[in-house]
């Protein structure tokens, strides 16, 4: 059996990206996820698996030393916080264009502008809407625990080849640099050239006894095969939605009130319907795993069964978009969050949905 | 069994390390562990709190707004977390930097000379582990064993050598507590 440690969540990824077999990280330090580029640098895996780990000059030149490294069909990966993440958007958006994979990981803090080094979910509409210019999606997944920094890192560059397409792992500053338990993923080799050569013939790798040249690009002047590029890119996009939306229920079997919340706020929220539950409130927890593509069919479903969804987020208010078009205005969804890093506990939770629901309380 | 701690003081003081000793004692004793810091972007001055659960059933928040213990190292801490501790809860601090002693009755109030027990000792740097050890014998958290693993996990290999005084300060940190 695996060891059980105790780590960070941004030292769990860094260890995760190690036994994943990721070829290469570029990134660039920044509070709070400064962790995962030292906790890499110390356990230095370019002596062990070979894997390339570079501080950049800067995090637009991290983001495009992990362009040139997916071209050539290299599993590679960055980090980064909100105003980091911000300057690297010009890159996610050639990588998407590109059809190349790639993971992305954003601590998100307190914004707008430097903000604070404090948690944050105010990055919900760049991750999930965009972030750079064009039309394209990244997959995006919310980890809630150490354990999940740790798993995501796996999955989520299995994902980004799988489909061809960058996927983030939207972290908050919470689950970056809190310790609980953790077992790390096991071992697997990197792969080898001749295996790149083979599962990505799309790879950019030299043309060997290839008879075309492979060429990435994001570039296309004329608008007819632009339109092309668009179409092959939004029928992945319906794939994905089609296939990857996931999300944890809690206490939602009787649940005559949901709370909806992503990331850490997730948990803290479960403390607070717990609290509530032994006042007799039954109000149930979704938390979206994945905030693109979003869970929508199942928060569809709850919509049908309680009185009304609160959502729970780290900033003005974003979330609770997706939510509401989910339920389709049909039961009242209203929001509760804190901006600028400020965590609430979970009693301001509990006033927060009794001030929403004070019905609720009379039942 | 649950014990939710928040422990609390300056930055430089040690009680981030303490929390993560702590922690790290509970993971060798097979418990659930969270640890939450909560702190500026100073090394030293400006607040600095850490929020550590220990618990056999899966922990659903590391963020909390009561704690069954409070650990206070100084002032503004006592200030902002003396309302926090439940009813029945346990309160322990340092009175060497405290100007308003704790007001509450219906908590366990348990002074700790840990800032005199460090000059006896002759290491500044022994502080926070005389008051771990007063947490460990106030509230009978986690078996001698387990925290000394926990100590050995967190510090460097280099500094291993200090282990036995680090014991002895726990040793003294739970004299301290009648």
């Amino acid at each position: 059996m695996e060891e059980v440690k105790l780590m960070k969540g941004n030292e769990a990824i860094a260890h995760a990206a190690i036994r994943a077999g990721i070829d290469g990280y570029f990134g660039y330090p920044i509070t709070p996820q400064s962790e995962v580029l030292e906790t890499l640098e110390a356990e230095m895996p370019w002596r062990t698996t070979g894997m390339v780990v570079l501080q950049a000059e800067s995090e637009v030149a991290a983001i495009n030393m992990v362009y040139g490294g997916a071209a050539a069909g290299k599993a590679v990966m960055t980090s980064s916080s909100s105003p980091g993440i911000s300057l690297k958007q010009e890159g996610i958006s050639y990588i998407a264009a590109a059809e190349l994979p790639a993971l992305i990981v954003n601590v998100m803090r307190g914004g707008p502008g430097l903000g604070t080094i404090q948690p944050s979910q105010a990055d919900y509409f760049q991750a999930t809407k965009g972030g750079g210019h064009g039309d394209y999606h990244l997959i995006v997944l919310s980890p809630a625990s150490v354990q999940e920094m740790a798993d995501f890192v796996v999955e989520g560059i299995d994902l980004s080849f799988k489909y061809r397409t960058p996927v983030m792992i939207l972290a908050d500053g919470v689950v970056g640099q809190m310790m609980e338990k953790v077992v790390l993923p096991p071992f697997r080799p990197r792969r080898t050239d001749e295996q790149v050569r083979e599962q990505c013939p799309w790879a950019a790798m030299g043309k060997g006894d290839r008879k075309h040249r492979n060429i990435v690009t994001s570039l296309e002047l004329d608008p007819a095969p632009m339109e092309v590029n668009n179409e092959r890119l939004q029928a992945t996009y319906k794939r994905i939605a089609e296939n990857e939306a996931r999300c944890k229920e809690f206490y939602t079997d009787d649940a005559e009130y949901l709370i909806v919340a992503f990331g850490s706020i997730a948990r803290i929220s479960l403390k607070a319907i717990e609290e509530m539950r032994e006042m007799g409130i039954k109000v149930g927890l979704l938390r979206p795993v994945t905030l693109w593509p979003f869970p929508t069919k199942e928060i569809e479903r709850l919509s049908k069964q309680v009185k009304g969804i609160l959502t729970v987020e780290l900033n003005a208010g974003q979330m609770i978009e997706d939510v509401k078009l989910a339920a389709e205005c049909k039961i009242p969804v209203h929001h509760f969050g804190r901006m600028g890093g400020i965590v609430p506990n979970p009693g301001e939770i509990t006033h927060a949905f009794l001030s929403a629901f004070p019905e609720a309380k009379q039942n | 069994m649950k014990e939710e701690i928040i422990i609390a003081g300056f930055g430089g003081q040690g009680v981030l390390s303490m929390g993560k000793i702590l922690a790290y004692a509970g993971l060798m004793d097979n418990l659930e562990v969270t640890w939450m810091p909560a702190y500026g972007p100073e090394q030293r001055g400006g607040t600095a709190n850490v929020t550590v659960i220990l618990s056999d059933e899966p922990i659903s928040s590391p963020v909390l707004d009561k704690y069954d213990t409070a650990v206070i190292l100084n002032q503004q801490s006592l200030d902002k977390f003396e309302s926090k501790v439940k009813p029945g809860g346990t309160l322990i601090y340092d009175p060497y930097s405290i100007h308003h002693a704790p007001e509450r009755t219906d908590i366990t109030v348990i002074p700790v000379e840990a800032m005199e027990a460090t000059f006896e000792l002759g290491n500044s740097k022994t502080y926070n582990m005389i008051l771990l050890g007063a947490l460990l014998k106030a509230r009978n958290l986690l078996p001698d064993e387990a925290v000394i693993r926990g100590l050995k996990k967190t510090l460097p290999e280099r500094h291993h050598h200090l282990i036995p005084l680090n014991q002895q300060a726990i040793d003294k940190g739970r004299d301290l507590v009648k």
